[in-house]
């Protein structure tokens, strides 16, 4: 993995190995968040954030702490715990400094420790043994790969709000259905960057 | 006690499904559903998780204190998801390799945390055990009717085994993710006619999303 460009990267996790669309991650906020284009624009940058300063954070404390003293089946906890720490500590930076912000973004930024794209970038780090600016495009690009699937479904069910859907697939049924055709239609990027 | 471990697996397995019907844990439930093996060694794996971190949340919980109950549960869950992982990296290296992150994730799966949250935290240890086996089950068996239909349509085999013969053409679609997504869609759809809604509603469900 070490000849991948980082731009490559960061296009790739935005559109070809999309967070959402092509590995499931984040998938629980993302039902229960994407029905306003607002709140989940609000969520997306949160997470965006979020998903950079750990996967830079996390990148530092796996190769120059865990590694060296043998630990890395540790990595599970260590990453957890770093992350419900960094968004703690976010929180109330944001809350300190950008109060609006802060109100805006709500519930949803301390919902974020629990949202398994952010957990599973970090894996997907070591797994895939990227370097430390990989790591950071990668982190930047499932951000806004993210955002982007979550926007673009507020738009899609803000519509269909009206639409007569069947009695049983309404709610949850007919978000995942959407949520498959999206997915259809975002591999047609893959000819353009592949990095499976 | 009979009748109430009745009613906790009919719960957690039908009526008040994981997954279809309270919507947590969709991610890995996507993810390995590609192959009913993987999606099995994966629904093993969540029973194991879940049961033993409700009943040590369980014996716990009177010494926890409610505001860092949040963090101990995080911490009792990685615990449990670290051994599932070492073993699965010591006894099945394909089967750890071919399952990725999402062992992991198992720590994120909302299923678990939710249970420890709503049920562990308020009850004694016994039925917290089998509530987690409930949780667990239900998850397990929709993630293999899922896989069931992904793998047969796709590859045409049922756990590596060919079921089809030459004639069969594969659906290649059915393995990409958005197979994933119309079958879960699907499901839901079929779940929310067939099976009865519980009437009232719980306050205390889905403490972690």
């Amino acid at each position: 993995m070490e000849n991948i460009h980082p731009i490559t990267i960061l296009m790739a996790s935005i559109f070809t190995s999309n967070m959402i669309l092509a590995n499931f991650l984040g998938m629980c906020s993302f039902i229960a968040v994407s029905k306003e284009i607002k709140t989940s624009l609000g969520i997306g940058q949160a997470v965006t954030f979020v998903l950079t300063g750990t996967s830079v954070i996390n990148y530092l404390i796996y190769h120059y702490i865990l590694i060296p003293y043998q630990l890395e089946y540790l990595r599970f906890i260590v990453f957890i715990i770093t992350i419900a720490a960094f968004v703690q500590i976010v929180e109330m930076i944001v809350e300190r400094y950008l109060p609006t912000l802060y109100y805006s973004l709500g519930i949803f930024l301390p919902l974020i420790t629990v949202n398994c794209a952010i957990l599973g970038v970090s894996l997907f780090m070591v797994i895939r043994s990227y370097s430390f600016l990989q790591s950071i495009a990668f982190g930047i690009g499932s951000g806004l790969g993210w955002m982007l699937a979550i926007v673009a479904m507020a738009g899609i069910r803000q519509k269909i709000k009206n639409a007569p859907v069947p009695k049983g697939l309404q709610g949850a049924g007919i978000t995942l259905i959407i949520t498959g055709l999206m997915a259809l239609a975002f591999i047609g990027f893959s000819g353009i960057v592949n990095i499976q | 006690m009979t009748r109430k471990t009745k009613e906790i697996f009919s719960l957690g397995i039908l009526k008040d499904n994981p997954i279809y019907r309270q919507m947590l844990g969709i991610c890995s439930a996507l993810a390995v559903t590609n192959l009913m093996t993987n999606s099995f060694i994966m629904g093993l794996g969540l029973i194991f998780v879940a049961s033993f971190s409700s009943l040590t949340v369980s014996i716990i919980r009177q010494f926890t204190p409610k505001h860092i109950r949040m963090m101990v549960q995080t911490l009792i869950i990685s615990a449990y998801v670290i051994i599932v992982d070492i073993v699965l990296k010591a006894y099945m290296p394909d089967m750890s390799e071919a399952l990725g992150p999402y062992v992991g994730l198992i720590i994120t799966n909302c299923i678990i945390m939710g249970r420890c949250e709503a049920f562990a935290q308020s009850n004694p240890p016994l039925p917290s055990f089998l509530d987690g086996v409930a949780s667990g089950v239900g998850y397990a068996s929709v993630l293999l009717i899922i896989a069931f239909f992904r793998e047969l349509l796709g590859f045409g085999t049922v756990f590596g085994y060919t079921v089809f013969g030459d004639w069969w053409v594969n659906w290649i679609f059915m393995i990409m993710p958005p197979g994933a997504f119309f079958m879960l869609g699907i499901l839901i759809w079929v779940a929310n006619y067939y099976v009865p809604k519980e009437s009232e509603e719980k306050p205390s469900m889905g403490g972690a999303k």
